[in-house]
This record gives C-alpha cells, sequence and structure tokens, in this order.
C-alpha cells in the first residue's frame, strides 16, 4: 500500500541531507513501527510523506496503492487517505475543533465526489468516537488544541483519525505524554481501526506502545536509514539494549 | 451527552459557511450592474445642485438653507491628509450628485408599485424586499427574527418594508426624505447635533449634499420588535453616493440596526461619503453592525469606491450604551472611524472590527471613544487583515476627559498579516486627563503561520479553505459580536475578500 524506495530528502533553505536513502513497504492490513534515536529523521519522513514545505525531494519515490504521492498538494493526499498524528498538534486559536473536523470531513468527501456528511450525521458519529476517548463536550467547542494537554492534544489527533477514517495512518510519536490510561485509549483507537484494507506506520520510542499496538514490523532507523528491520522482538530488544548493539551491528 | 447538544447552533454556522465558501467562485460576486433607466442631476457641484437636490426630495425652506450654508462652508475648506491613505486627487466637479431609477419620478405608494427591475436587484443581492422573508444564506425557523429593510438604490430609498407592523409598536423607520418631510420636528431637532455640518470635509460635503438614507425612531421603553436594516446599493456611473442616516433612541429604549453596501465593478472609482448620527437617550441601547462590501477595485488598484465615512454615536443619557460592530471587507479607500462620545454618567461604548485589505486596497479606521461623563465604559476590539499589497492602518482616539472620572477603556488590537507585500499600522491616541481613569492598550501583529495552514491542509482542506478557516479563528470574537444573519454573511465575505491572497 505504502511503498517508499530510496527516498533523498534535504533541507530546502540550507545544504542539509535528512534522510538518506529510506526503503520502506507497508502492506494493507499491517502495523509498521518505527523506532529510532532522536534527530534520525523520523518526523522528517512523516512530514515528507504527508507534504510539508521546506524540504526538497533529491531522489527516490514514494507512491500509496501505486500513486506517487510526492507530487501531490497536502490535501491531495489526505483525500488519497493518508492521515499524519503530529508529534506537535498545531492550535489554531478561534476555531471550534468541531468546525475544525466537520470541515475537513467535508473537504475530503467532496474531493472525492461524495455527499457531504449532515449535520446530524456529523455529530452522531463525532459523538460516539468523542465518547470512546474520553474527550468531552467541552472538547469539542473548545479552539483546536488551544490551552489543550499534551495528552489531550494526542487524543484529538486520534479522533481526526477516527472520523476521517484514512486508509494509511502514520502516528508519530503519539504516545509520548500519554498516562496509562489514555495510552489504553489511544491504543484501543488504533486497534478499532485495524483491518484488512489499513495500513499503519507507528513511529515510537518505547515498547510501551507496542504491548498494547502489536506491530507486524519494527524498523530501526537511524542517520537518515532504515538500518534494520525485524518482527515484534526487535522493539523488545531496543527497550532492553538501546541502540548501541544494533547501530553497531548495522554500520 | 446534554452538553453536546448546544453546540450545534454555533457550531452549524462557521460549517455551513464554509460550506458556501467552497459553493462560491469568483471573487467580488456583486459587481454586477443593473441595466436601468436613470435621471441625473446635471454632473458636478454649485448652489443649483445642491437646491436640485433639495427639490427632488420636496423638502421645506430650512432643510434647503441647511444645506447651503454646508455648502458654502465645505467651499472653505481642505481634504484632509492626514490618513495613511493615497489616491489621485477626487475631481468634485465630474461626479453626479444625484442620481434616480427613472421610475421612482413618481413616489412608489407600496413596493407592489415599484419598478420589478428594481426588486430583482435586490433579490440578486439576497436581500429580501418581502415582509416574510429575512437575509439571505439563513433557512427561516420559527425563531427566527424579522428584519425590516430600508432599500437605497443610488440616490434613492426603494422602499422600507414592516412599517405597518413597527408602527404599531411606535417606531418610525422610514427614509430620511420622507422624515424631513413627515417628521421635521424630529429631524430638526437632532439632524446635525452629534456630527455636525462643520464637523471634517467630507461630513460637511455630505450635509450639503446628501440625497437619502435611513431615519429610525424608537420612543420611551420601546424595544424594537424586530432588527432594521439599510441596504445601499450604488448602481450608476460616476455618481458618488452620499447618505445620510439618524437614528434616535429615546429613554429605556432598545434597537438593533443592520447596515450592507455593495457596488459593481467599474473601471472609474467611485466616491461615497456618509454620515451616520446616533442619538441614545438614558438607559437606552443601540447596536450599529455594518458589512462593507463596496467594489474594492482589482488586483491593481483599478476602479472600487472610496469610502469616506463620519459616524458617531452620542450616548447622551445615563447608562445609555452604542456597540458599534463593522466588518469592512470592500472599497479600494476606507476612511471610517465610528466613534462614541459617552457623555452620560454610567454610559458605555463598544466598538468591534474586522477590516480587511486585499491586492491594493487601503484601509484607515478605527474608533473614538470620548469620554465625558463619570463611571463610563469603553471597549475596542479591533482586527485589521492585510493580505496582497494591501495598507491596514488602525487609527484610535481614546480621551478621558477632566470630569469622567473613574473611566475605563480597554483596547485590543491585532493585525494579521497574510505575504510579505502588505502593511499593518497601528496608531493609538491616548488622552487622560484626570487622575482616577484608566486606559489599557495591548496590540499584537501576527503573520497567517505556514504550520498552521499545512495542519489544516493534512485534513484535507484546500489553501484558501485553510486561511478562510484561520483568519475566521483569528476575528472570531468580532463575528460573535454581529447578529445571527450577518455572522454568516460575514464570514463568507472574509473567505472570499481573501481569494488568491496565499500561494
Ligand atoms: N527545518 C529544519 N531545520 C534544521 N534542521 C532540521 C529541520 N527539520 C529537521 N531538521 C533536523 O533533521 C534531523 C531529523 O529531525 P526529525 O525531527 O526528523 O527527527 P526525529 O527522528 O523525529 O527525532 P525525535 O525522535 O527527537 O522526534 C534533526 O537533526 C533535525 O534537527
Ligand atoms: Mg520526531
Amino acid at each position: 500500500m505504502l511503498k517508499i524506495e530510496n527516498l533523498h530528502v534535504k533541507l530546502e533553505e540550507e545544504d542539509k541531507q535528512i534522510l538518506k536513502g529510506v526503503d520502506l513497504t507497508v502492506e494493507a492490513g499491517k502495523v509498521h513501527a518505527i523506532m529510532g534515536p532522536n534527530g534520525s529523521g523520523k518526523s522528517t519522513l512523516s512530514y515528507v510523506l504527508s507534504g510539508r514545505g521546506g524540504y526538497e525531494v533529491t531522489e527516490g519515490s514514494a507512491t500509496l496503492d501505486g500513486i506517487d504521492l510526492l507530487g501531490m498538494e497536502p490535501e491531495e493526499r489526505a483525500a488519497a487517505g493518508l492521515f499524519l498524528a503530529f508529534q506537535y498538534p498545531v492550535e489554531i486559536p478561534g476555531v471550534g475543533n468541531m468546525t475544525f473536523l466537520r470541515t475537513a470531513v467535508n473537504a475530503q468527501r467532496k474531493a472525492r465526489g461524495e455527499e457531504e456528511l449532515s449535520s446530524t450525521d456529523f455529530l452522531k458519529t463525532i459523538r460516539a468516537k468523542a465518547k470512546d476517548l474520553n474527550i468531552d463536550a467541552d472538547m469539542l467547542k473548545r479552539p483546536v488544541n488551544v490551552g489543550f494537554s499534551g495528552g489531550e492534544k494526542k487524543r484529538n489527533e486520534i479522533l481526526q483519525m477516527a472520523m476521517l477514517e484514512p486508509r494509511m495512518c502514520i502516528l508519530d510519536e503519539t504516545d509520548s505524554g500519554l498516562d496509562v490510561d489514555a495510552m489504553r485509549l489511544v491504543s484501543d483507537g488504533v486497534n478499532a481501526l485495524r483491518d484488512a484494507g489499513r495500513g499503519f506506520l507507528v513511529i515510537t520510542h518505547y515498547q510501551r506502545l507496542l504491548d498494547h499496538i502489536r506491530p507486524d514490523v519494527v524498523h530501526i532507523m537511524a542517520d537518515g536509514r532504515i538500518v534494520k528491520s525485524g518482527g515484534p522482538e526487535l522493539a523488545l530488544e531496543v527497550e532492553r539494549n538501546g541502540y548501541a548493539d544494533i547501530l553497531e551491528g548495522a554500520a | 451527552m446534554t452538553a453536546l447538544d448546544d453546540i450545534r447552533v454555533k457550531e452549524g454556522v462557521d460549517a455551513e459557511t464554509v460550506d458556501a465558501v467552497k459553493a462560491l467562485s469568483g471573487t467580488y460576486k456583486h459587481g454586477w450592474n443593473t441595466e436601468i433607466e436613470m435621471e441625473y442631476a446635471p454632473k458636478g457641484l454649485s448652489e443649483d445642485i445642491v437646491r436640485l437636490i433639495s427639490a427632488k426630495n420636496e423638502e421645506p425652506e430650512w432643510m434647503t438653507d441647511w444645506r447651503l450654508e454646508a455648502y458654502r462652508r465645505w467651499l472653505t475648506l481642505k481634504e484632509p491628509k492626514w490618513a495613511m491613505v493615497e489616491y489621485p486627487a477626487i475631481d468634485f466637479q465630474d461626479q453626479y450628485y444625484y442620481a434616480r431609477p427613472a421610475s421612482m419620478a413618481v413616489k412608489p405608494k407600496s413596493l407592489d408599485e415599484v419598478d420589478p427591475k428594481l426588486l430583482e436587484t435586490y433579490k440578486k443581492l439576497g436581500i429580501p424586499l418581502k415582509e416574510q422573508a429575512i437575509l439571505a444564506g439563513v433557512e427561516p425557523g420559527p425563531e427566527d427574527r424579522k428584519v425590516a429593510v430600508d432599500a437605497v438604490f443610488d440616490s434613492v430609498s426603494v422602499g422600507t418594508t414592516f412599517r405597518k407592523e413597527l408602527a404599531k409598536a411606535g417606531v418610525i423607520f422610514c427614509s430620511i426624505s420622507e422624515a424631513i418631510r413627515e417628521h421635521p420636528e424630529l429631524v430638526r431637532k437632532y439632524l446635525g447635533t452629534v456630527v455636525p455640518q462643520s464637523d471634517n470635509y467630507y461630513a460637511t460635503l455630505n450635509s450639503a449634499v446628501f440625497s437619502d438614507g435611513s431615519f429610525v425612531y424608537i420612543p420611551k421603553g420601546v424595544r424594537c420588535p424586530m432588527e432594521l436594516s439599510t441596504y445601499f446599493r450604488i448602481n450608476a456611473e460616476n455618481t458618488g453616493q452620499f447618505e445620510r442616516t439618524l437614528i434616535i433612541a429615546e429613554e429605556g429604549s432598545h434597537v438593533s440596526y443592520l447596515e450592507g453596501c455593495t457596488a459593481p465593478q467599474r473601471d472609474i472609482a467611485q466616491l461615497h461619503a456618509a454620515v451616520v448620527e446616533i442619538v441614545i437617550l438614558d438607559d437606552a441601547e443601540v447596536k450599529y453592525s455594518t458589512v462593507q462590501n463596496w467594489y474594492p477595485g482589482d488586483e491593481n488598484g483599478k476602479g472600487g469606491i472610496y469610502n469616506f465615512v463620519t459616524k458617531r454615536a452620542d450616548c447622551r443619557g445615563a447608562r445609555s450604551k452604542v456597540m458599534w460592530t463593522q466588518v469592512e471587507t470592500g472599497s479600494a479607500v476606507t476612511w471610517k472611524y465610528p466613534s462614541c462620545i459617552l457623555r452620560g454618567d454610567d454610559s458605555q461604548g463598544e466598538f468591534y472590527s474586522i477590516a480587511i485589505a486585499n491586492n491594493m486596497q487601503q484601509a484607515d479606521t478605527g474608533t473614538k471613544m470620548i469620554h465625558l461623563g463619570k463611571n463610563t465604559r469603553s471597549r475596542i476590539v479591533s482586527k485589521g487583515i492585510s493580505a496582497g499589497r494591501a495598507q491596514n492602518t488602525y487609527r484610535g482616539l481614546v480621551s478621558m476627559h477632566p470630569k469622567a472620572k473613574n473611566s475605563r477603556n480597554y483596547t485590543q488590537c491585532d493585525s494579521l498579516l497574510i505575504g510579505s507585500h502588505c502593511g499593518a499600522h497601528t496608531v493609538p491616541y491616548i488622552e487622560v486627563r484626570n487622575n482616577s481613569s484608566r486606559v489599557e492598550h495591548e496590540a499584537t501583529t501576527s503573520k497567517v503561520d505556514d504550520d498552521q495552514l499545512f495542519y489544516c491542509r493534512s485534513r484535507g482542506m484546500d489553501e484558501e479553505e485553510a486561511v478562510a478557516l484561520v483568519v475566521n479563528g483569528f476575528c472570531k470574537e468580532v463575528l460573535q459580536a454581529l447578529p445571527m444573519e450577518f455572522a454568516m454573511e460575514a464570514q463568507q465575505l472574509v473567505a472570499i475578500s481573501l481569494e488568491g491572497s496565499v500561494g
């Protein structure tokens, strides 16, 4: 489903190479996890895939179901089914969380040539999904992410994902900053979406999340490349021994 | 989940607006022109023209004299140059000062007699001239309030709705020309007492040549049973529009008044110089909302309306209250400072403003809060948005006079820049002449944040939708101050006026 080949990315403004040949394929129905030291390029990869400005792809490709992602506008990628749960969700003062979500849902539906969701249907759906994530009415009314706690922001990202029902979900450190209960809510949210047609790429630093969301494949990223891939046991190894051994082995 | 139920109302507005914005294409949507036979006074300005306007309106002699006095004074004045706006010199002799549809030569007795072409014009603008209807864009529901409309087309009022129903409550709502004929005692008592003839260059010109506008009188203790509104349409070429509005709120009365403005797309700039006077007596309250959407000119600054407006409310009575809310999206040049004279003790003035300048537009706008009485309060919330190569200036005066003991002002002035070729300027003037009053001023300037836009786009919104959403968020406090019917129109306008501002 998501296929990344030999992806090289530098910063637009300066001559700094960040991704140095990433190869990665996520099949439909599978959950892939990426771990790796700080600054290894994990967030950069997720940003480049979703179309954030400021980066230049110098080599390689990324496709979603065979369609070139890199040539599309961010909103076209979203309509094609790509979703990124941000490591640092952005605040939008004055814009109600519900308004934001409804605008997003209908924009995507329109781009796909579907009918817009009626306000009754939208409300029904969002109430049910918000309840599952323990998001209360107040949080839906408040401006997007403004004054939300770290954990609330992350739960809000998962609510957006649940509403938009993307086919390819990238989660960038959604577990960071979550308390134990919130971790379970978020994991349940992800697991509820798991199905044969959907792929996940979960970026995390901790084995803890992977106890809840069992990955099919674990990748280790270092210095802009995937240096090792394996099963869930690879995450346990990182948890026990850190990255030193793996990086040495890969070098 | 009861708490969720009440979300629907407010959130619904936003979502529907965004839908409506998506459905609209092109930029200025009111730029079309009505083909209609017009009757003009000869071009240029002279005592004869002033007399002619007065005669067309069948005015009494005192009114003609009042105009002539203003005209003579105007001849001695110079155009003010202090505002941060630049425009080619206006040739006041190269304008028409009076233009009315030929069909209006004989005053229609009711809306049924009005030329269907005129009625069609307002229908196309979404302004209902039928009495059961309300402003466009809102599905009438059981709890929807009615809106009475005075429709002004070039120099004349075409008609006013709901007059009978209003009359039952003792409210007078009619064109000013009619008020001069039918209620001379009220007009004579109040006209020019808030904005004197000598006030400023454009106000003096207006006093000489105003042709029509609206008149509102709310008697003592009456809460006006519906919103009142005036809709101004400039249609004729080379014609200035000079309207005059007078609102009188007697003791303990209450009224909410709306004003809307549009004009066709023309290559040659057109002049608009209005005067609005509001008199508010003890315990009365007036809410005045404007959505100004005159044609702004094209992206190179060709054409558009030059909008020089003097609006002032005099809170004469104790505990009287005025609230100005304005959404200024149109005009090539805007020069406008709705002001509050807080004369009565414990009176209050509020000013909420959104001023958007895109492409080559120039806006110099703000307010004046003149505190004269004790314990007076004022609040200013100004949101300026600049895009393209536009210049947007907030100019605000807060003055606490020696007798205005224990008075307060709070000013919040935020500017948002879109792109790097536009400008935002804040010019506050503060005078405090007693030591028990307090003035607070906060100002911020920010840019539309790329991360915010990317966040919206990564959720599926296109760039213009994203900008509209972020900007509407920036203006939220002011949009919320508008009556419901206008809030939707205003949100759409915010989005439309910024089309093409990014990318
Ligand atoms: N706009 C930028 N300007 C300068 N350096 C940048 C920029 N964006 C990314 N980098 C650098 O690129 C490298 C990779 O950053 P990235 O955020 O992708 O790392 P990460 O793997 O997500 O790290 P973490 O685990 O800490 O979240 C870092 O060294 C970072 O400083
Ligand atoms: Mg990161």
